[in-house]
């Protein structure tokens, strides 16, 4: 009987170029494959060596070196080797040692011949890769792995579970025998009470709850509750999961964004591991997630000061790691958010508890996920309608300040135009928000709109932050019914514009005029957003990340959809080549800004500037048009 | 069960057990699984050629258990032969029990068209034949091969094997190693298999899948060999 072998099969179907191979191709390679291990520093193949097998790195890295002994490239799990060898009369043309422990699955000559005469995609990728690789070859460059593999990469382990009956104490023994730092929960429901389930469902453990070690100090030992209780009493219920075929990178974003230290990863339902932050950053030692961790546990403005000097390089590893402007935006939002919320726990620490609940707001890009390097901090404060002047007032004027001092002092410059919580104008209590809202949008004045827009991506970061929720479904419920408003909007997302293009080392401006310099921001990225900004408060969307709003712009279908995936290609371009020569700025240590002069632009910048710079102009008329 | 022994055994001339063990044979499978013999104590062990060997049980009783699964695969300190592996599923005599069922996911209706044992005795054991056979944790698999053939011929079967949890053991357990872990109080080393595999940096697989758990350990013992033992290794050094 041809044994069947799932793990093996399983790992290559989460790399290219075997993910494009049908299901039962990758099960006959799996069969037919070879293991061995090598220990760190041991040649895997040396010079002049036989090779009769294209090298597949299940675990550990290793590197290829030049015949001179130069490093050529470094590869890590799924990084495929000896396809030149292969190729070249079965000689190994650059020796392959291990890095660190590393187990090889090796794939005989006969079956890759095979799915390269089968598969044009195989043949290609395995002949273009070393090409790719010569671009590339060492500047101590690794691939993101997080951008290309699977989330179920990280799992280290099979997830632990106990019945939602089970005690505390069980639960606590469980823990402690397995050696982990969490626990999945779950419920078996039994065929009998869930007739109207599902019927091949019944019997599945459903996971109902995680509890993990610090929710048996915060909820358990702190608060003295009997250990004979059942775990479902004191276990996190609204779980975040992500779903097997999600990518590395996704987990990390979701653990950024609700700074998760546990996220379990479900196959169709059933539980099949859990990503502690420990293997991310395992997995990227330097990774932004553990920069977030970091933030929290500094004490003290001046300790967050020195951290922050490590913001830029956290931003330039990104870029260099092929991430594109969604990570980029949503990682530096989320660190950005952290400080903020480490500055105002420390703020209450200094101050004492708050004397009435309150929410703290970001605004704009922090709002929207899209922040990069150098950037000025918008926030605003929700305060609760018993909100007294004379009892409160004092209380939040000093933790707006020591926010928004400690956010200056981190690099987060103090907002030109007065946006901030510090303002007392923008310190308002839920009632006066909806009310100020409710003017925006009823009486809608293009002056007050210009420098309201901001306000429109709005997010709760810290405190009551379902009150920048509830304000949120307000605004959106409200702005779509109101034409008036929304053309108002449209008139100001109209008042920058895009250059036509480049001329030698000129910015070429509509009327002819030739500029010497262009600001990426306000007259690229920047009336992008404006726009769909627009589109997304028209048809009722509460996303706020420009990519989400334009996904349920698309849904509503007011717009063309070949317009909006030109929109979509427009922003990611003008986006990734401001990144781009902020992180060129940053490495060649000049203060990184927005502003970009045509001659520092590659022909190949220029030219998609171009069309991009068109695009944004085309949709700008449509916005004239359809909110007239 | 018992625990390890401190003190390193003395190796059984397995060659000669072997032949004495076929002379005494009365089943014909046996004696030809038997007569191809084993290798002499001196061979290094980059000369040997290795089965992994995992069975899946109804439950840790091999007097009373049965056998659910045999996943096995054929290695050498070079190279584990996936294309050679082989996995039974097998109707075992013993209840499939909930609990077991929950472990190694072989439900009741996966067992019924399953032949049994006796129907793959034959190929298991030309599979095992002239090969040392490796096993994570030896009182499982050939204690529980020795009693479901006593239950079934009237004699048992009996053979060398390399356990990877006993060499785990004998520097995690008993060693020096473990002596300056104790000393510097850290707490006992798991040696089970995903644990151990840890300790080398391979990969986590599936467990409870008896292919998978075969090819598993033939990583584990090639890990093991390549960080503490060389390929001149004699196999007596290992083999119980």
């Amino acid at each position: 009987m041809e044994a069947e072998h799932i793990e093996i099969a399983g790992f290559l179907k989460q790399f290219q170029p075997f993910s494009g191979l049908p299901d039962e191709t990758i099960n006959t390679v799996a069969q037919q494959i070879e293991i061995a291990y090598y220990r760190a520093d041991s040649d895997i193949y040396q010079f002049g060596d036989e090779i009769h097998d294209l090298c597949v790195i299940r675990s550990g890295s290793v590197e290829i070196y030049r015949r001179n002994g130069d490093l050529y490239n470094r590869l890590s799990p799924g990084g495929l080797f000896g396809q030149m060898g292969l190729l070249m009369n079965n000689r190994v043309r650059l020796p392959v040692r291990a890095l660190e422990d590393t187990l090889i699955y090796f794939i005989p000559e006969s079956v890759f011949v095979l799915l390269c005469e089968q598969f044009e995609a195989f043949a290609y990728f395995v002949e273009m890769d070393d090409h790719s690789n010569l671009q590339h070859a060492v500047s101590g460059k690794e691939s993101n792995n997080l951008m290309v593999s699977k989330a179920t990469m990280m799992i280290s382990r099979q997830p632990v579970i106990v019945e939602s009956s089970a005690t505390i104490r069980e639960a606590a023994i469980k823990m402690t025998e397995e050696g982990v730092s969490s626990l999945l929960i779950v419920d078996t429901l039994s065929s009998d009470d869930n007739e109207s389930e599902n019927q091949e469902q019944s019997g599945e453990p459903q996971v109902v709850g995680i509890i993990t070690d610090r929710d048996m100090r915060t909820r358990v030992v702190s608060t003295g509750i009997s250990s004979d209780v059942a775990i479902e009493q004191v276990m996190t219920t609204d779980l975040l999961t992500l779903d097997s075929d999600a990518y590395a990178f996704e987990a990390m974003l979701c653990m950024l964004r609700y700074n998760l230290h546990h996220l379990p990863i479900l196959d169709k339902g059933r539980p099949v591991g859990v990503i502690a932050v420990s293997d991310i950053v395992r997995y990227e030692s330097q990774s932004s997630l553990y920069m977030v961790s970091t933030v929290f546990r500094q004490n003290s403005v001046e300790e967050l000061k020195l951290l922050s000097e490590e913001v830029s390089p956290c931003f330039v590893r990104l870029v260099n790691e092929d991430a594109n402007s969604h990570m980029i935006g949503s990682a530096m939002s989320v660190i950005g958010r952290s400080f903020k919320q480490r500055l105002l726990e420390l703020a209450e620490e200094h101050l004492g508890a708050p004397p009435i609940p309150y929410c703290f707001l970001a605004l704009g890009s922090m709002a929207r996920d899209e922040q990069l390097i150098i950037t000025d901090q918008d926030n605003a404060l929700i305060l609760d309608n018993s909100y007294n002047p004379k009892l409160h007032a004092e209380y939040f004027e000093a933790l707006a300040k020591f926010v928004s001092d400690g956010l200056a002092a981190c690099g987060y410059t103090y907002c030109t135009g007065g946006i901030m919580a510090t303002n007392p104008q923008w310190r308002k209590t839920r009632k006066e928000w909806e009310a100020c809202f409710a003017d925006w949008i009823d009486n809608p004045v293009p002056e007050a709109l210009l420098n309201c827009s901001i306000f429109f991506d709005l997010e709760g970061v810290w405190g009551k932050v379902k009150w920048a929720e509830q304000l949120n479904f307000f605004v959106a419920k409200k702005a779509s019914r109101e034409p008036r408003f929304l053309s108002n909007l449209a008139r100001n997302a109209l008042s920058r514009t895009p250059p036509l293009g480049f001329f030698k080392s000129f910015v070429m401006e509509k009327d002819g005029e030739h500029r010497n310099s262009i600001n990426l921001k306000r007259r690229g990225t920047a009336p992008i957003a404006d726009l769909i900004r627009v589109h997304a408060l028209a048809v009722g969307s509460q996303a706020r990340n420009s990519f989400e709003r334009l996904e349920d712009i698309i849904k509503a279908g007011i717009v063309p959809e070949g317009r909006i995936s030109d929109l979509r290609d427009a922003l990611e371009f003008i986006s990734m080549v401001r990144i781009r020569h902020q992180a060129l700025d940053i490495a060649a240590q000049r203060p990184a800004d927005n502003n970009i002069e045509p001659e520092h632009l590659s022909e190949f910048e220029r030219r998609n500037l171009k069309d991009a710079f068109q695009v944004l102009s085309n949709s700008q008329r449509f916005l004239k048009f359809r909110y007239p | 069960m018992s625990g390890f022994n401190n003190k390193h055994q003395d190796s059984i001339d397995w060659s000669l057990r072997m032949s004495e063990q076929a002379a005494a044979a009365r089943d014909s499978r046996l004696r030809t699984f038997y007569e191809s013999g084993s290798f002499s104590k001196e061979t290094p062990l980059k000369e040997v050629s290795f089965v992994a060997l995992d069975f899946e049980t109804t439950g840790l009783n091999a007097k009373k258990d049965d056998i659910v699964s045999i996943g096995l695969v054929p290695f050498t300190l070079q190279r584990i032969y996936c294309k050679e592996a082989k996995q039974w599923i097998l109707n075992p005599r013993q209840h499939l029990a909930e609990e077991s069922v929950v472990i190694h996911g072989i439900t009741h209706s996966d067992i019924d068209n399953a032949p049994d044992l006796m129907g793959v005795l034959e190929p298991l054991l030309k599979a095992l034949a002239g090969r040392v056979v490796v096993v994570h944790y030896r009182y499982m698999e050939r204690e529980f091969l020795n009693e479901v053939l006593i239950k079934r011929l009237g004699e048992g079967v009996y053979f060398p094997v390399v356990d990877t949890m006993d060499l785990e053991a004998r520097v995690y357990r008993n060693g020096f190693t473990a002596l300056c872990l104790r000393l510097i109080g850290r707490k006992r080393a798991s040696i089970r298999l995903s644990d151990s595999r840890t300790r080398y940096s391979l990969p986590f697989y599936r467990q409870h899948e008896a292919l998978t758990d075969a090819i598993a350990t033939a990583e584990l013992l090639q890990a093991q060999i390549a960080h503490r033992y060389s390929p001149d290794t004699p196999i007596s050094d290992l083999w119980l």
